[in-house]
């Protein structure tokens, strides 16, 4: 006789994951459970939490690749437990990520010699390469500075307002002070002439972006260079630059192959670039090069020998995977320098497409420039009744996320909202997003106005006589009013 | 009349991949090519090369995990392309992220309320985590000093001389001096009573490990935290210990519950764990939680304000991707208290099962204590003839990757062999490794030696020398020298750091 033996409670495999237990008790959120869960349902629980995320390839704001070919994905996923650390043990990935450093050393026009090895590393983004490349200029100034018997307590280091955070985070944690270059109503970026002034002989460094975070526009790096070439020939200081490129070190090669910015010009001794940006990676990678050798000082440098050859490494992390180093090699040679400036050239047409069909609706100002990022960063020709922040919260409605923000010192009054042209947003995206911001200012233009309500109070008050505001004064009072409305609920401090 | 046309020769998607003209032309090293090549080719090509890196599963000496379950690499996958900066966009993740931290913390016994949320974060690894608390460290010692009025410009910190290559880092870039205490013969970790003789009042703190790299002992954080009590009681210096705890965050909590070395320690101010290695997550994750918000100065953190909920972020990177921090909470969730026990369980299980199968062949020492991180580090008892870089080597052959290390200063003279036994390291495979580890013997036993012959020159040449007479040399001095000849001979084709 065979008993036959019925499921018990226990047995949680047997039940479908949505009938399960788990869809009904809560996870904890503090603490540990004590049991295990099976995996399917962990799976599920956590894959139904996850779609209230945003859609990545709808931010519109970020500048992160969120687009790869399905060829490179099965490498990402097949590389996902290598260690990129273990030198040793990886050599392949090792030497694919120096002939990365070495394509992208002679992309940007270092002055090696036919078959010399660059100087530069792989890191997780442009952070961690411009804390690198800061920390090789403070070090260099450091021993300068002892060499010549002076005090070396005080480094600084010269950049624009515009700056992305990571320069704040770079001088907050190294200890460099942070001399910055204040913008301007209708300039933008960092002033050659004004940050020339401001160095002094404790600037370790001048930092000029290729790709302004705010409205993609290219500093003028050559002015920079001869203005400072200038300054050094009477000071002597030897003021070096760096240029963060994180975002142009992939555009300007393709698109203005003209443009000197790189190491053509002698000044500029290291430059960091996102790969993770235009250089179509998943987020995760970065690329600082050195001019050469003696820009990087040896005592920074920890030394690997592997099988002879001479491994220096000067990261800060350590363990992390290989993936995106893998999937930077795969572009480099899957596109090679025709898919570059093809893709290059369709982000710029698509921002063309995106600018023009704004600049139709007649209620807009363009604050982008052609000639730099394929983005478009536009603002209200009149935002008196309505501001940016309200447009940007509209078009969430519709599927699209294009964040607002404001300008930093001296220009806070204006506000932007920006869209930015990666490979993936294709023309016909283009022209819907047109669309859709054509139905938004014509819903918002039905609705009454939220904030001049606030200020005809306050325009009576001034001794009992009316005083009038200038249109400066008052276009900062309704971004100030509009912004407290907003900083309750939503504020993105540093710009990404 | 139809034409037909042949496949012309810049059809390329017609020609397969490995007959295509991509597999004969070399791909340049230096410059990027002038035009695209097919993404088939592209692929297969990358692929093809990438198979003589080493298997990341026989990669015996790394604490880092290789192996996921397909669910949780289904849900890294779909989250590639998100990139885990933008808080504002992926709430989720970001929350995700944070639960992590809370339950992390919990996991340390921070003194928290019922639902006070921890204070800490997620990173790339242990390195930066350990850059994080050691500058929150730099910084509160700083404004202490200032505060006093004493001077703050040469602050250190203490640790064993067994730390991972990340605390040396650390020093160098943060312009912090490292006061190492040496090992000892027999003692392969930080002394808790030499730690604290070298506190001075320029210490920003002492650093301890839970889960040495060498041989994955566990510091007597416990005993350093009662010394340091009463040192601080005497000089008023109030020293912290943070505990960098990457591989043994994740064991001791689940194998030795009664053991203090967290937060129920009153001095331990900051931990560090590789979510990485015992937390079962691909490489590329870390976390860090501190005791209190005391502990971790206001002016390091950028605020982000995101729907009213105050987010505080306080990283080295900004861009990455989030892959790690979701697979992180699938494992957290997934196993709980009880899977987790269970594996770190069987991982002990399987490193007894090594460890006996090395000693009953009668030839090995074991440098590792059974407490501690799940691992094997053994050396030869005799390594006149053949030593354990030797064994390494051939190890090779049967596809093992079992490296060979000398211990730091001073106990330099030290070769050990470091099998670490992660999840994915089961009986069958320890049993076999043990099997060619003795296929491994044998046939060195029935080699020449190929080294004894250079010290025997050497060592007849220097004997003869000292004013004629000859001198004897200690067991010491000839294990020194042996180790040394072979470490010149290794060290032109070998790694030296130790991860």
């Amino acid at each position: 006789m065979v008993l036959s033996t019925t499921f018990l409670e226990s047995e949680s495999s047997i039940r479908s994951t949505f009938g399960s237990r788990y869809a009904v008790t809560s996870l904890p959120r503090f603490k540990i459970s004590e049991n295990s869960i099976p995996k399917e349902a962990a799976y599920q629980i956590i894959k139904d939490e996850l779609m209230l995320d945003g859609n990545p390839r709808l931010n519109l704001a970020s500048f992160v690749t969120t687009w790869m070919e399905p060829e490179c994905d099965k490498l990402i996923m097949d590389s996902i437990n290598k260690n990129y650390v273990d030198m040793d043990e990886y050599p392949v990935t090792t030497e694919l990520q120096n002939r990365c450093v070495n394509i992208i050393a002679n992309m940007f026009n270092a002055p090696l010699e036919e078959g010399e090895t660059a100087v530069g590393v792989g890191t997780v983004g442009s952070s961690e390469a411009i804390m690198l490349a800061g920390l090789a200029f403070k070090r260099n100034w450091q021993n300068k500075m002892k060499a010549l018997g002076k005090p070396h307590d005080k480094p600084n280091i010269v950049t624009g307002a515009n700056v992305q955070v990571c320069w704040e985070k770079f001088a907050r944690y190294f200890e460099v002070e942070l001399k910055e270059v204040k913008l301007r109503d209708g300039y933008y970026v960092m002033d050659p002439e004004k940050a020339a002034e401001m160095v002094d002989e404790n600037t370790i460094c001048v930092a000029a972006i290729l790709g302004s975070t705010l409205n993609g526009e290219f500093e003028d790096v050559k002015r920079l260079n001869d203005l400072l070439v200038k300054k050094n020939a009477e000071t002597g200081w030897e003021t070096p630059i760096h240029v963060d490129a994180a975002s142009g070190g992939f555009i300007a090669p393709f698109l203005y192959p003209e443009l000197e910015w790189d190491f053509r010009l002698p000044l500029v001794k290291s430059i960091n670039v996102s790969g993770h940006k235009y250089g179509l990676v998943y987020a995760g990678i970065g690329w600082v090069i050195w001019r050469n050798k003696v820009d990087l000082p040896e005592e920074l440098i920890f030394h690997i020998n592997y099988l002879g050859s001479d491994q220096p490494t000067f990261t800060l992390n350590f363990s992390k995977g290989s993936s995106q180093v893998i999937a930077q090699y795969y572009q480099l040679i899957r596109l090679g320098y025709e898919g570059y400036k093809n893709i290059m050239e369709n982000c710029q047409e698509n921002a063309m497409v995106l600018k023009k069909g704004l600049e139709k609706t007649g209620k807009f100002d363009i604050i982008s420039k052609d000639i730099g990022v394929p983005l478009v960063a536009f603002s209200l020709k009149d935002n008196s009744l309505h501001n940016e922040f309200e447009v940007s919260d509209m078009l969430r409605r519709y599927g699209w996320i294009v964040p607002a923000y404001t300008m930093p010192p001296d220009a806070q009054h204006i506000t932007v909202l920006r869209v930015v042209i990666r490979e993936d947003f294709s023309r016909t995206l283009a022209e819907r997003l047109v669309t859709n911001i054509e139905q938004v200012l014509e819903e918002l233009d039905t609705l009454p106005s939220k904030v001049t309500q606030k200020l005809t109070t306050e325009e009576n008050v001034d001794n009992g006589k009316l005083v009038k505001k200038t249109a400066l004064e008052v276009q900062r009072e309704i971004t100030t009013a509009w912004k407290k409305l907003v900083a309750d609920k939503k504020k993105t401090k540093g710009v990404c | 009349m139809v034409l037909s046309k042949t496949a012309s020769e810049s059809d390329v998607s017609v020609h397969s991949t490995f007959a295509s003209r991509y597999v004969r032309t070399s791909f340049p090293r230096f410059k990027m090519p002038e035009n695209s090549t097919p993404k088939e080719a592209a692929y297969q090509i990358i692929n093809d090369e990438l198979m003589l890196d080493g298997n990341p599963r026989l990669n015996l000496a790394s604490f880092v995990t290789t192996w996921m379950e397909p669910e949780c690499d289904k849900l890294m996958m779909a989250s590639i392309n998100k990139n885990y900066v933008d808080m504002d966009e992926y709430p989720v993740t970001t929350e995700l992220q944070n639960r992590c931290v809370n339950m992390i913390a919990h996991l340390f016994n921070a003194p928290l309320e019922e639902s006070e949320t921890a204070v800490g974060v997620g990173t790339v690894g242990s390195s930066e985590a350990i850059m994080l608390a050691g500058l929150a460290f730099k910084r509160r010692w700083q404004n202490r000093r200032r505060a006093e009025g004493k001077p703050c410009d040469k602050p250190n910190i203490v640790t064993g001389a067994n730390v991972q290559v990340c605390w040396e880092k650390f020093a160098n870039y943060f312009e912090v001096e490292l006061k190492e205490v040496k090992l000892s013969e027999g003692y392969y970790v930080m002394d808790p009573v030499q730690a604290v003789e070298l506190v001075d009042e320029n210490t920003i703190c002492v650093a301890a490990i839970l889960g040495s790299t060498l041989n994955g002992e566990f510091e007597d954080v416990k005993l350093l935290n009662d010394l340091l009590m009463e040192k601080n009681k005497q000089t008023g210096w109030d020293t912290p210990i943070h505990v960098d705890a990457a591989s043994g965050g994740f064991i001791a909590p689940f194998l030795y519950p009664e053991l203090e070395w967290d937060f129920r320690l009153p001095l331990v101010k900051s931990i560090n764990v590789s979510g990485h290695k015992y937390g079962l997550v691909y490489a590329g994750i870390g976390w860090v939680v501190w005791r209190s918000k005391e502990d971790l100065p206001e002016e390091l953190i950028f605020h982000i304000n995101y729907l009213g909920a105050d987010q505080p972020t306080f990283t080295l990177n900004f861009s990455k991707g989030s892959s790690q921090v979701i697979a992180q909470y699938y494992q957290l969730i997934r196993l709980g208290f009880e899977g987790y026990r269970n594996i770190m369980e069987n991982c002990q299980e399987n490193a007894m099962v090594l460890k006996e199968g090395l000693v009953k062949t009668g030839r090995f020492n074991i440098v590792s204590k059974d407490n501690g991180v799940p691992l094997v580090a053994f050396s030869l008892k005799d390594n006149s003839r053949h030593n354990e870089f030797e064994i390494s080597d051939t190890l090779k052959r049967f596809g093992w990757i079992v490296p060979a290390y000398t211990m730091p200063a001073n106990a330099q003279h030290i070769t050990v062999l470091r099998v670490v036994i992660r999840e994915d390291f089961s009986r069958t495979l320890a049993e076999r490794l043990v099997l060619d580890i003795i296929k491994v013997i044998n046939y060195l036993d029935a080699l020449p030696s190929s080294f004894s012959a250079k010290v025997k020159n050497t060592d007849e040449l220097e004997v003869k020398v000292k004013n004629g007479t000859v001198v004897k040399k200690t067991d010491i001095e000839t294990q020194r020298e042996i180790t040394d000849v072979w470490k010149k001979f290794v060290m032109a084709r070998k790694a030296k750091v130790i991860c």
